[in-house]
């Protein structure tokens, strides 16, 4: 059948299925209908809640502002599906395209769009994360679990890692008015995200707001009482730290197991596919019915030296769900590329902090307003002499302009004068971003390389 | 109800807050915390600050009672 007339029947009467029911599965969903999608389409979610935004969980919720069970995204409009919640895809048969759930049922798809997210890095040493107490956050469940045990207020609470979730969490317990130990093993919070010069000025921010800080240790141990509740953690400087509750922020594990065996270019650092979110099979070699969206994907982006960034970011997920949809229904002329570009906030200790562009590709950064003290600025990271990222503080009117300045290539160190220049943004300074192999925490920028192919992928065929 | 804030298009111009006050607050000075599940009984305060957004960043269902997503 010709391109044309076989995507014309794929609109009228074919078959899409979503794997993952979260942020990209139901904007990817509302997409394919909004544009004319009349087929059959079914979601698969493990989860058993429809899908529900996360971000609230460790602000809005925790600051108990918003109830853990009730962060629903709202639906923009009809997606007529079928909704198998509960119930995970366990395999990918893509030759016979089939997707395989756990209670042992197949689904046929013409068109398979990925959209399994990430998971919490749970705490490595197992009978540790077991001890009660010991919690991560990154489903609804969790924080209602968290959001449960903070408000029986804790003598305290110990969060391991200071990456953005991290950030926001001890935030929400000094706003709860409760003791809250921060362990980071980089110089300052954020510094894997925002290097160390922002990371600077996010520990005083910490230490003003009365975080007990600890930069540059490791977490060696979780120790519990007799009857299985955590009572202490220990630092690789020695020193012991008394709590009754800790949050395990350790970044993010991609949910790429299920693929393990199905030919797909999917490993820990994602699914690799093209601009149009087209999966690649493990020899590199695009598909054409396989389609990813959200922080499960890795995408190569022309404005960033064609890396392949996967993006944890909340927005990224809403854009890429809508190309992907558009280009799962569309034949060639008309697909679109994923452009997106990266942007992402947080709120913590009441500060605004918002980025655009890729700031650890940054080598430099200055503050081209505003001043680092008083923690209301922009900072401009550049990148081979041209401007690549951009970070405010409580200045987030000015990024849409940085924007256009990544957008267009502008040149680094920033000549123009800005509004509320300092004398202290004259002069571009190291970025400060630790060495690229050691993880970062917290939904951000990962640069993944150039290759789709993952060499060191063993490619094990699935059984059938 | 249910909503949703686009935070990255959100400038922290506080209109929302200004109209909605149970929904919408500023923590801090341009930082916008909400509930994102909201009572029929903010139906109109929710329209008006969804109206007076500048960026357009609020998404609400059930706005209208017509509305019947699924
Ligand atoms: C606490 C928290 C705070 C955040 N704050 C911000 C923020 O301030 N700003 C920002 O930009 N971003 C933030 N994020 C990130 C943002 O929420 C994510 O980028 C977004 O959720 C990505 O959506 P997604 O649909 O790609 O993946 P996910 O939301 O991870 O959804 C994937 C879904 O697929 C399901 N799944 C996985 N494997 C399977 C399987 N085998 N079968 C069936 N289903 C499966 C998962 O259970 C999950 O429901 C935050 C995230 C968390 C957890
Ligand atoms: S009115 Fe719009 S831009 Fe202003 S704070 Fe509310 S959501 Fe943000």
């Amino acid at each position: 059948m010709p391109d044309e007339e076989y995507h014309e029947w794929l609109r009228r009467e074919g078959r899409i299925v979503i794997v993952g029911a979260s942020l990209a599965g139901l904007r990817a969903a509302e997409a394919l209908r909004a544009g004319g999608f009349a087929g059959s389409l079914t979601l698969i979610g493990d989860e058993p809640h429809e899908p529900y935004d996360r971000p609230p969980l460790s602000k809005a919720v925790l600051l108990g502002k918003a109830s853990p069970e009730h962060t629903e995204l709202p639906r923009l409009r009809r997606t007529d599906a079928t909704w198998r919640l509960g119930v995970a895809a366990t395999g990918l048969d893509m030759t016979a395209k089939r997707v395989r759930l756990a209670d042992g049922e197949e689904v046929p798809y013409d068109r398979l769009l990925i959209a399994t997210g990430v998971r919490a890095r749970p705490w490595p040493k197992e009978d540790e994360a077991q001890l009660d107490g010991v919690f991560v956050l990154r489903t609804r469940d969790d924080a209602v679990r968290l959001h449960r045990r903070l408000a029986a207020s804790p003598r305290r609470v110990f969060v391991i890692g200071a990456g953005f979730t991290g950030s926001e969490i001890a935030s929400a317990c000094r706003a709860r008015g409760l003791a809250v130990t921060v362990a980071e093993r980089a110089d300052g919070p954020l510094v894997g995200a925002l290097g160390g010069v922002i990371g600077a000025v996010a520990a005083d921010l910490h230490r003003d707001n009365g975080v007990d800080l600890r930069t540059g240790v490791t977490v060696t141990g979780l120790e519990g009482d007799a009857t299985g509740r955590v009572r202490a953690a220990h630092l690789s400087d020695g020193s012991v730290v008394d709590t009754d509750v800790v949050v395990v922020s350790l970044g993010a594990i991609r949910n790429t197991d299920w693929l393990k065996g199905s030919g797909l270019g999917a490993g820990p650092r994602g699914i690799a596919c093209d601009a149009g979110c087209r999966a690649f099979d493990f020899r590199g070699i695009v598909t054409d019915d396989v389609f990813v969206a959200g922080d499960v994907a890795r995408c190569p982006h022309p404005l960033f030296g064609y890396q392949f960034l996967s993006l944890e970011h909340w927005g990224n997920a809403v854009a890429q769900a809508e190309v992907a949809a558009h280009n799962m229904i569309s034949a060639g002329a008309d697909r679109r590329p994923h452009l997106w570009m990266p942007a992402f906030w947080s709120s913590q200790f009441g500060v605004n902090i918002k980025s655009v562009g890729v700031p650890a590709m940054g080598e430099e950064i200055m503050i081209t307003q505003g001043s680092l003290a008083e923690r209301r600025f922009v900072g401009v990271y550049g990148h081979q002499g041209r401007v690549i990222a951009a970070v405010s503080f409580d200045n987030s009117r000015w990024l849409d302009f940085y924007q256009q300045q990544i957008e267009r290539g502008a040149p680094f160190p920033v000549e123009y004068r800005t509004v509320d220049r300092r004398p202290e943004g004259r002069a571009p300074m190291p970025a400060g971003f630790p060495d690229p192999s050691l993880p970062t925490h917290g939904p951000t920028v990962t640069l993944s390389g150039y290759s789709p192919a993952d060499r060191q992928l063993v490619f094990t065929p699935a059984r059938h | 109800m249910r909503l949703v804030v686009d935070l990255n298009k959100c400038q922290g111009y506080a209109q929302c807050a200004f109209l909605a006050p149970d929904v919408f607050t500023m923590h801090g000075e341009e930082s916008l915390v909400y509930n994102p599940r909201v009572g029929p009984e903010q139906r109109e305060q929710v329209a008006r600050a969804v109206a007076a957004c500048p960026v357009g960043a609020i998404a609400v269902e059930g706005l209208r009672e017509a509305s019947d997503a699924g």
